[in-house]
């Protein structure tokens, strides 16, 4: 276990949602007679999830504060309207139109957070009354009939890279030179890491761990490079998720290794404690909320760029398929704790189980009600891991792979 | 080995948590009706031996064997201690603000009749509980509007509610003040000629020396001595020997203050309480600091010391009336606590899981979270930065803790109280406003800290240092404020002060301030 322990380096958490991930994957790829761990099927998945993996980088920020947002889903149905519109009523071009998009969005962060961290409205109540204004409002606008959008937001919502080598090859090059650069840039981090934290303590950390650890993530990436390299031809990583990536890294970074990431944390914590160190507690909520809309403006955007028009009822529930993936990703509704990396896995173990019973059959209805149980069921052991003074969802998961999982991570008050 | 006279025994207990061996082979026993007192320095294991007694810590998560009442117990939780009559009170109170005394005397465990609570007998019963502890209340008041001292009287008539035969205190007194603590005591001897055990951790010798009966002294997690005491002559000297391992020659280390121009002056700074309207909590207040010197603030529980300290700080409490603040001679606003920062203030708060740090945080991040400036590289935290920090911080403050990856909420009381030092010696602060900064600390950290305040004085800092403990200001500081009821009443060099005279203007308001 101790071995295990540093082969994940610490980060535990993720990388047991990452297993988890794996093993659904490969479940339902015996399950559906190998059609869940295809080019196509990755691809679709990805792209059919672009929206709820763009706001569940930003919902999990606005639930680490301690707030919720109710509205993300109609801010991102009425922005889609927005640049619908504004191309097609008033003849934008199509980067006027997502700017005006974006701008939008914008405006109406900026609506919510001064009604939050102004006003002192609490967010649930702030965003519920946003999930009200602005479905109102889309309708309202689009008189409920679809608009079409600027082909040029195909690319963005659904398109594929250049598809450079795959003569030579089989496979599409620009997807393989990411993937190796992922690698490379993953090994080359590790290692540095390594490097300096001997510089620190004084002692290099054993190197097989690192080693295990380096073969086992290089070996993931590659696989899935190979998967969205070798699909049709004309396919490649879907650029929706080549944006994701490099918001998810940016997010990764901005409450990692920013002051304003810590705020974040700080004030989800413990406001008062916060306040006294320094931190505007206003200003956080505000930023925070601000930055939600606009990442909410982004989902809007993609999505009609992937489904050509923009309607009415777009976005409708988005908020929930947000807010469920950040809490399966081991956030506390109580706010203070919660990881980009893990939401992302979260979003995705939601993504794998819907793709995996659509292949299987299960109708939307059932899918409903799984997807409902499986949530519960991630919250409970997290909530009972806690009770037990272990850390989340990892010691179980572990434990249940026959290794003690009692003894990582330090443990969250239970109660007081 | 146990006879009718031992109400516990508590043989070869070990607990561990991660990274840690908290417990280790301790024993211990306690004679029915005894009032046993429970020594040893921050992280000691004390408050988890308790937590193990009581079932916080449950079967099964701890080795050894717990014999209560001639019976191998072992408890699945709190509730199934209670039953068979242990109680703990925690080193945090457990009430809850907005509800009433009775509700919360009855939390849990309320009379009903047909399934509705009963309220009538609950406050026949609530009513004779708190004349049983001596708290002359109405049982309807909210928990909110009483003092600390009070609320942990109503602690006592709640474990008294559910006929406690073991009551365990884990230092009750920290947060009171001297009258409060007194009465607190004669309480503790009033249950035990009732007959009801009590354990009581504490780190003020001088209560341990004036009721125990036994005294138990942990180091490390293992038991170093136990032994009957007569109350009265107890000998602290052997106490203190056996918590740290060596005797310490002076409690307030001897220092040499040089003291330089005022740094910081205050003029009759006016703060109204944000729930009365009307209600001022700093009346008028004046002082001034000056670089290099430590400055006492004296005053009971509630003579708005915080208040005075918070609302400087950037205005972080009250409404502000008037007054004006000066630093180095000119007038400034400081009316965030960035800006108080920037300024060069520094508070440590008194109540620390409150207001004074992120519990979900580790030691590292804690350390540095008053000045993330610092530890920025291009834009980005240098974690490699905080880490140095933490760990420099670590050894200088004398930091007991695994790791600085470890969780602040897993290190013990006092130790958490030395991330916080920490906290606020990192942005390296000319003012250092500390507020009850030994609260909850043993007597060996205690002269670190004091240590810690000269060197920091020795800098040339200004520190404002709030206590309610006359005998650590009259040691530790240069000059001393007496404050009464949110008024500054006197000052006094700590040549001409006594006790006695500090005593005095804290309670008596005619005084005219005077520098
Ligand atoms: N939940 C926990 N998880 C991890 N370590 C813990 C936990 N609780 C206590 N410890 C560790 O166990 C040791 C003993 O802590 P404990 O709280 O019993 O000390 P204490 O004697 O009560 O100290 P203090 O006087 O400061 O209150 C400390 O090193 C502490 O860090
Ligand atoms: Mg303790």
């Amino acid at each position: 276990m101790k071995y295990l322990k540093q082969i994940l380096g610490g980060d535990l958490r993720q990388f047991t949602m990452v297993f988890a991930l794996v093993v659904i994957l490969i479940a339902f790829n015996i399950m559906s007679n190998g059609r869940m761990l295809t080019s196509q099927n990755i691809m679709n998945l990805l792209v059919a999830n672009t929206y709820v993996l763009v706001l569940a980088l930003g919902m999990l920020m606005v639930i680490v504060v301690g707030h919720i947002d109710l509205s993300v889903g109609s801010v991102a149905g009425f922005v889609g309207m927005i640049v619908a519109m504004s191309s097609s009523e008033l003849g934008f071009p199509w980067w006027l139109a997502i700017l005006a998009g974006i701008a939008v969005g914008a405006l109406i962060g900026a609506w919510q957070g001064f009604w939050l961290s102004k006003v002192g409205i609490p967010g649930f109540i702030t965003t519920l009354a946003g999930w009200m204004i602005f479905r109102g409002a889309v309708i309202w606008i689009s008189a409920s009939v679809s608009r079409p959008v600027p082909h040029e937001l195909r690319t963005l919502g659904s398109g594929y890279l250049p598809d450079w080598g795959r003569e030579l090859t089989g496979l599409n090059l620009p997807t393989v030179l990411i993937g190796i650069v992922g690698i490379l840039v993953f090994i080359y981090l590790q290692l540095r890491k390594r490097g300096r934290q001997a510089k620190l303590t004084g002692q290099a950390a054993p190197l097989g761990p690192t080693v295990i650890r380096l073969v086992v993530v290089s070996a993931v990436i590659a696989y899935t490079s190979w998967i969205l390299a070798s699909g049709n031809d004309g396919t490649s990583i879907p650029v929706p998720t080549i944006i994701v990536g490099a918001l998810v890294i940016f997010y990764a970074i901005l409450t990692q290794r920013t002051t304003f990431g810590r705020h974040i944390y700080a004030v989800g914590g413990n406001r008062q404690a916060a306040a006294l160190s320094g931190v505007s507690v206003p200003r956080t909520y505000f930023f925070t909320m601000f930055n939600m809309s606009i990442l909410a403006a982004v989902a809007g955007i993609l999505f009609v760029g992937r489904a050509t028009a923009a309607g009415p009822n777009d976005g409708n529930m988005w908020e929930l398929d947000a807010i469920a993936s950040v809490f399966i990703g081991g956030a506390a509704v109580t706010g203070g704790i919660g990881t980009v990396g893990a939401t992302m896995v979260g979003a995705l173990v939601m993504a794998a189980i819907n793709s995996g019973l659509m292949l299987m059959g299960v109708g939307q209805d059932k899918t409903q009600v799984i997807k409902g149980l499986v949530l519960l069921a991630a919250v409970a052991v997290d909530v009972y891991n806690k009770k037990q003074g272990r850390a989340s969802i990892t010691g179980t998961l572990f434990k249940k792979k026959g290794g003690a999982g009692s003894d990582d991570v330090a443990p969250i008050p239970a109660k007081k | 080995m146990a006879d009718s006279q031992t109400i516990l025994e508590m043989r070869g207990i070990g607990k561990s948590f991660p990274g840690v061996r908290a417990l280790d082979d301790v024993s211990m026993m306690v004679r029915r009706g005894e009032i046993h007192a429970i020594c040893g320095e921050n992280g000691a294991g004390k408050s988890t031996l308790m937590k193990v007694l009581s079932g916080v810590h449950p079967r099964g998560t701890y080795e050894g064997v717990i014999v209560y009442q001639d019976e191998e117990v072992g408890f699945k939780g709190i509730k199934s201690s209670e039953d068979v009559g242990i109680v703990i009170i925690h080193q945090e109170l457990a009430l809850i603000p907005e509800l009433s005394i009775i509700e919360n005397v009855f939390m849990g465990n309320e009379s009903t009749r047909l399934g509705l609570i009963d309220w009538t007998t609950q406050e026949l019963h609530a009513r004779d509980l708190l004349a049983r502890v001596g708290l002359d209340v109405d049982p309807h008041t909210q928990i909110k509007n009483l003092g600390v001292g009070q609320q942990q009287l109503v602690e006592i008539a709640k474990a008294l509610s559910k006929n406690v035969k073991l009551l365990i205190l884990d230092e009750p007194t920290s947060g009171l003040n001297e009258d409060d603590a007194d009465n607190l005591l004669g309480l503790l001897r009033g249950l035990k000629s009732k007959g009801i055990t009590s354990i009581m951790i504490s780190h003020k010798l001088n209560e341990i020396a004036a009721i125990a009966d036994s005294v138990t002294v942990l180091r490390d997690g293992k038991t170093v001595e136990s032994y009957s005491v007569e109350a009265g002559k107890v000998d602290e000297d052997r106490i203190i020997r056996a918590m740290v391992g060596r005797s310490i020659e002076d409690r307030y280390p001897a220092h040499e203050s040089h003291i330089g121009d005022v740094v910081m002056e205050v003029r009759n700074w006016r703060v109204e309480d944000p729930n009365v309207p009307g209600r001022l909590v700093c009346k008028d207040s004046s002082f001034f600091l000056r670089a290099g010197e430590v400055v006492g603030f004296a005053g009971v529980m509630g003579a708005g010391r915080t208040e005075l300290a918070r609302s400087l700080f950037g205005r972080n409490y009250g409404v502000h009336l008037g007054g004006e603040v000066l630093i180095k001679g000119k007038p400034v606003e400081l009316t965030t606590v960035s800006r108080a920062v920037n300024h060069g203030l520094a508070y440590l708060p008194e109540e620390r899981k409150t207001y004074g740090m992120n519990l979900l945080d580790t030691v590292r991040k804690t350390i540095v979270a008053a000045d993330l400036k610092s530890i920025l590289s291009g834009g980005l935290l240098d974690l490699d930065r905080e880490q140095m920090v933490a760990e420099e911080y670590r050894r200088s403050v004398g930091i007991r803790t695994p790791s600085v990856d470890a969780g602040v909420s897993t290190l013990s009381g006092g130790n958490q109280q030395k991330v916080l030092v920490a906290k606020w010696m990192f942005p390296n602060p000319d003012i250092l406003i500390l507020d009850e900064p030994t609260r909850g600390i043993d007597v060996g950290a205690k002269v670190e800290i004091y240590t810690l305040v000269h060197q920091l004085a020795a800098q040339g800092k200004a520190v404002m240092f709030i206590s309610s403990e006359l005998p650590e200001l009259l040691g530790v500081c240069d000059r001393i404020y007496t404050v009464c009821e949110g008024r500054i009443t006197g000052v006094l060099d700590v040549a001409d002060a006594t006790q006695e005279k500090l005593m005095r203007q804290m309670t008596t308001l005619s005084q005219p301030a005077n520098h």
